[in-house]
């Protein structure tokens, strides 16, 4: 066989396996969202998600996890506020506060990336021991704490990455016409909006999604927390403590909160993409 | 109002500033938190011990974390050995070949398997991958298999981090000037040569520095190992064996730590590895990352 022959076979031998890998992809991606879906409609009613555990509810009787979609929304909700305040002017500080090259910049992203690496069991461990030092128990409040840690460094590095390729002359027109940096941040914030929002949505469903870290600073509780001092159920837990049970009612219901979690986090990523495909063409 | 403008910018600057040192200095409180948690635990047993010995028992305050470390890298490897192969070769395809059509349905299904919270893995294991094991592989080379196995946590740890490592790759190629492939395509190679010959030439410690920061990613994942690797505290001899990771370990036992004197400072300890293990690694494929993207601007 000539070398040209041997190049060719190879090139289809390759192609072969690149869509092999390719089949492989897809075929988990169906398999994971099929296996959700299938178990998951199965076992949902509407009940499930307006109600409160009932009495007897481990045990198979009646009631939702109302308690642990309503917990997540308040950890959710206050720790994606509390993130984007402290992001957004770090954020603004790398991008127009601090030259292009500078050392700062450089240690910053750096640390960010890091800290986006650290595992969310570390994250809550590390919560744990900061909660025991100030005397808090399991609580809202603490789950809220922790997934802000958890997120911040979601939030800065993805506005950041939106942020970086804006363009210097913009900042120059404003200095220009004798704005200060901080009254910059107005027009700035104006361009980097579809970053925020992408950065936004994708920090919720990390966060909404993220149990490990809760599990020990938010604790659970079959009833809607009242005040920040005390427990809070959230869905991934709602899960994973429902799917280890013995009766088949209890594990349905694990498989119901499984398939509002997924559909949860399938929008924000849908919406994410829509906003990136639809604003990024407009940009300047 | 001038100056008022000027104290607003100054103060501003000064928040902004302050901020941004505090969430840099996390990394730090994070770990001098650990170190001080697992002080008692140090001070008690050398770090030697700790690491290398096999005695896990927390009543009589024996600490060795040795069948968890070997159940970590057991389940990583694994991982990486699923995902590996699938997500290079997907990433040449996607930037080597890119099929519009391709590319199309590819990314949205990667935004996918990225979105999903590691407990819907976690679910998707054992109602998949743990009855498949048990049922149709393990009955060919053993007895009996429960299918909660570390094969089982490698395989749901290796889908976790495909979005990941196919993401990275992607990123890593596409610093590969388009001049360079076209010499190579203008001198007759195939974009299979191509790929090999230049690309990934070109990008090696791209590919390296990726692969790092999916183990480092693997390694710490918790909720959806813990619920498919079977957690028998031994160290695991065969794939099909169970095994029990760090972060499975400290999420296990967090609740009745407390009562007895060392278990909280040795599971900190377990938590300490872990971040130092992840610190290293991340840093040094970021610096990586981060020189190659240099050199393509």
């Amino acid at each position: 066989m000539n070398i040209a022959h041997k190049k060719k076979l190879k090139e289809s031998v390759a192609k072969l396996f690149m869509w092999t890998a390719i089949l492989i992809f897809f075929g988990i991606v169906a398999s994971v969202l099929w296996t959700i879906f299938s178990k998951g409609c199965k076992a949902m009613s509407w009940d499930m998600v307006t109600q409160l555990p009932g009495g007897g509810f481990y045990i198979g009787k009646e009631g939702g996890f109302l308690n642990a979609i309503v917990g997540s929304l308040y950890i959710v909700g206050a720790s994606t506020l509390l993130g984007l305040l402290i992001s957004i002017p770090v954020v603004f500080f790398l991008n127009v506060y601090l030259k292009k090259h500078s050392k700062l910049a450089y240690v910053s992203r750096l640390a960010f990336d890091v800290l986006f690496g650290v595992p969310s069991i570390v994250y809550g461990a590390f919560g744990f021991t900061i909660m025991i030092y100030f005397g808090l128990r399991a609580s809202l409040l603490g789950g809220i704490i922790v997934i802000t840690l958890l997120i911040i460094p979601i939030f800065i590095r993805t506005m950041d990455e939106a942020t970086r390729n804006f363009p210097r002359d913009i900042l120059e027109a404003s200095f220009a016409l004798g704005a200060t940096r901080w009254e910059t941040l107005k027009v700035v914030l104006r361009q980097i909006a579809p970053g925020i929002a992408t950065a936004t949505l994708l920090s919720i469903g990390r966060a909404i999604g993220d149990a490990a870290s809760v599990m020990f600073t938010a604790g659970y509780t079959d009833s809607i927390p009242t005040s920040l001092s005390q427990p809070a159920a959230t869905l991934p837990l709602a899960v994973f403590f429902q799917l280890s049970s013995p009766i088949p009612e209890v594990v349905d219901r694990a498989y119901a909160a499984a398939l509002v979690l997924t559909i949860i986090v399938l929008i924000l990523s849908i919406t994410g993409r829509f906003i990136t495909n639809k604003f990024s063409k407009n940009k300047v | 109002m001038q100056k008022l403008r000027i104290i607003k910018d100054r103060v501003a600057q000064g928040t902004m500033f302050s901020l941004t040192i505090l969430s840099i200095l996390l990394v730090a409180i994070i770990a001098i938190g650990l170190y001080l948690k697992s002080a008692p635990v140090l001070d008690d047993k050398s770090l030697w011990t700790l690491l290398f010995s096999s005695e896990w028992r927390p009543m009589k305050g024996e600490f060795g974390f040795l069948p968890f470390i070997m159940g970590t890298i057991w389940v990583t490897i694994l991982a990486i050995l699923f995902s590996l192969p699938i997500s290079l070769l997907t990433a040449v395809y996607l930037t080597e070949y890119s099929k519009p059509i391709v590319r199309k349905f590819v990314f949205p299904a990667l935004d996918i398997l990225a979105a999903l919270p590691s407990v819907v893995y976690g679910v998707w294991g054992v109602l998949v991958i743990v009855p498949w094991i048990s049922q149709h592989l393990a009955p060919l080379f053993v007895d009996f298999s429960t299918g909660y196995t570390a094969l089982a946590a490698g395989i749901v740890l290796g889908v976790m981090v495909i979005p990941l490592m196919v993401s990275l790759f992607v990123e890593v190629f596409t610093t590969v000037p388009v001049e360079l492939r076209q010499a190579s395509l203008a001198l007759g190679a195939t974009r299979w040569q191509t790929a090999i010959r230049v690309v990934f030439r070109k990008t090696l410690p791209g590919i390296i520095a990726s692969v790092v920061l999916a183990v480092s990613r693997a390694m710490g994942e918790t909720i959806a190992v813990l619920m498919v690797c079977g957690c028998v505290i031994h160290i695991p001899e065969s794939v099909l064996d169970a095994c029990y990771p760090i972060p499975a370990l400290i999420a296990n036992n967090y609740g009745e730590m407390l009562s007895m004197p060392f278990y909280e400072s040795a599971l900190m300890f377990a938590a300490l590895i872990l971040f130092v293990v992840v610190l290293i690694f991340n840093l040094l494929s970021r610096i990586i990352l981060y020189r190659l993207e240099k050199t393509e601007k």
